[in-house]
């Protein structure tokens, strides 16, 4: 590739930036709702979004037909089996820990690692690449650009704009809502309280898997992949507020398009320490978050 | 009375079983009493003063550069190694005491993560992901190779029973019971005229003083410095050795550190499996047993354990 001029680049890094932001908002986004609904800090979150993009792998690799179609397929699996294996979790581990906040991260970390000894055990060491769904290239007058990653803007845009209309516009999310405003009156009210939490654990699971699957056939499988969707999407949770949606949403935007910049003109390890000092100050000074609303 | 026998008790088991144990398990047992000194550190932040950190691995990764950077011989080395764990757990503390609970967790995990990423961005200094060993003359004590079975052995004994007795002492002063008060109910603590954040912040700089410790003293004794001690591995790890052990009991990291040891050592020789055995273990100590083997213990009437 020629060296491009500062505005192409500039341009470049943008778009790149979008791409991480939009992955990064549906990962986080299903972080935030777990936080918020059921007051638990989820530090297996990262190995959801591996789980999604293992099975999509796995699907892909498995299922004789045209790339799109075993793709679409993919989408529609890892959700499924992710969100199965949350429901288990909730029900045979953090249920039993009445989601005590510090007992419940602990079983996290737990999980964390065994979710990753299974990954490693059935799919191995070696990262795996998954084909696109399609290749189409635009081309710009100083680059030629991935239309899937694109697409991937689009496809996580309208994804979050579902989880938004299921968390404001219906029976379910009202429910979710009551249950993150009170839990005891919510259950007064006759809300199962329980299983609301079991659905919001496998909703954002579910919602990380989805952002693997977009997201894999740009950057493959592999065991260990959870680590930085999990710091990044803890780093925009928190600096957008813990369990607010919107806040979530500005903070992915922001920390995506950031990482983005400073990751393409400084150094990825650089923005990195950036950000998660920036993480522990805001935690420190501003617990509500830089955009959320005061708690 | 009972406690001293007990606590000196297990100190003379261990000096005797070097003359039993072949020199593969010597080295085994010189490395679990090193990391039972972090874990002990671990515990009076965690097991008495209630403050669950997610961040340990910075103060004991400040102990193991401070002791290998220093380059000091290693005697002074220890010294500038303990040093450096104590004043990063009171920069930490001093920040991150102003949360608490949850919000205490992710800190202490966002300060150790970004210290872990800058010991890679200075590379230069650092050695980065690769490290470096420890020069062999840093590794002579008095004399004695530090690089051999015996001294090495002996020189781990001493750190562990010095820290072991001075936990013990801790732990059965005025200060100690402090620090129980301080986890039970900083609230009413705070109305019998203890301030919680000095208090917890003493509990953070000894804490950071034991890993600064065991980070210099795993430096000096098996060699080798790297940026792999500062992720958060080995922040979970003394975690793990505490709640296995017992937390907020003097003996119960280093039972915990030892059990753990070999529970992992045996997965890893029938299977690779080894993440797995940590997983586990984890999940299975904070749903069944979350008071760990000496606190079944103190529950099962051995009350007077400290």
């Amino acid at each position: 590739m020629p060296r491009l001029s500062f505005g192409p680049f500039l341009l470049l890094a943008l778009l790149e930036g979008t791409v991480t932001a939009a992955v990064l908002a549906l990962t986080a986004v299903g972080l935030s709702l777990v936080f918020g609904v059921m007051r638990v800090v989820n530090v297996a979150h990262g190995e959801f979004f591996m789980l999604g993009a293992v099975v999509a792998w796995f699907v892909t690799a498995t299922i004789p037909g045209p790339a799109a179609l075993v793709w679409v397929l993919a989408l529609i699996a890892a959700p499924i089996i992710v969100g199965a294996v949350a429901v288990a979790a909730d029900t045979l581990i953090l249920r039993r820990l009445n989601h005590a906040p510090e007992a419940t991260i602990v079983a996290t970390i737990g999980l964390l690692y065994i979710l990753q000894q299974a990954a490693l055990t059935f799919f191995g060491p070696d990262a795996r690449p998954v084909t696109a769904p399609f290749t189409w290239r635009i081309q710009l007058p100083w680059f030629g650009y991935s239309g899937y990653k694109l697409f991937i803007v689009v496809a996580a845009a309208l994804i979050l704009w579902g989880v938004w209309l299921l968390m404001t516009r219906s029976k379910a999310g009202l429910i979710m809502r009551a249950t993150q405003v009170d839990r005891d009156t919510a259950q007064a009210f006759g809300i199962n309280v329980n299983r609301v939490y079991t659905g919001t654990f496998a909703l954002g699971a579910g919602l990380a898997a989805v952002a693997a699957v977009l997201v894999v056939p740009v950057q493959q499988a592999h065991y260990l992949m959870g680590g930085d969707p999990l710091l990044l999407s803890f780093i925009v949770v928190i600096i957008g507020g813990l369990g607010s949606l919107r806040g979530t949403l500005v903070a992915a935007l922001v920390i995506g398009l950031g990482d983005g910049m400073i990751s393409m003109f400084f150094s990825p390890t650089l923005a990195k320490i950036i950000a998660t000092l920036l993480v522990a100050m805001v935690l420190v000074f501003r617990p509500q978050g830089l955009f959320g609303a005061k708690a | 009375m009972r406690v001293w026998i007990v606590h000196l008790g297990l100190l003379a088991v261990l000096a005797a079983a070097f003359f039993v144990l072949p020199s593969y398990h010597a080295t085994n047992f010189a490395r679990i009493m090193v990391l039972a000194v972090f874990a002990m550190g671990y515990n009076i932040a965690f097991g008495y003063t209630g403050l669950l950190s997610l961040g340990h691995a910075l103060f004991f990764a400040a102990g193991m550069y401070g002791a290998g950077l220093s380059g000091l011989p290693a005697l002074p080395a220890l010294v500038a190694g303990t040093l450096a764990g104590g004043l990063v757990a009171v920069a930490v503390g001093l920040l991150a005491l102003r949360t608490a609970g949850v919000s205490y967790m992710i800190v202490t995990l966002m300060f150790a993560q970004a210290g872990y990423l800058a010991l890679l961005y200075f590379g230069a200094v650092t050695g980065g992901d690769e490290g470096f060993v420890v020069a062999s003359e840093a590794r002579i004590i008095l004399g004695f190779d530090l690089s051999t079975d015996a001294p090495r052995y002996t020189a781990a004994l001493t750190l562990l029973g010095i820290c072991l007795l001075a936990c013990l002492v801790l732990v059965q002063s005025r200060f100690g019971r402090v620090l129980v008060a301080m986890r039970e109910n900083a609230e009413r603590s705070r109305m019998l005229g203890y301030n919680p954040y000095t208090v917890r912040l003493t509990a953070m700089a000894i804490s950071g003083l034991y890993a600064g410790l065991a980070g210099a003293a795993y430096a000096v004794l098996f060699g080798y410095v790297g940026a792999s001690f500062a992720t958060i591995q080995y922040s979970i790890l003394p975690m793990l050795y505490v709640l296995l052990g017992g937390a907020g009991t003097v003996l119960g990291p280093f039972f915990g550190a030892l059990v753990m040891f070999y529970l992992t050592e045996a997965a890893s020789s029938l299977t690779t499996a080894h993440l797995l055995v940590v997983g586990v273990a984890l999940v299975g100590l904070v749903l069944f047993a979350p008071k760990g083997i000496l606190g079944w213990l103190r529950a099962k009437g051995a009350t007077w354990l400290p």
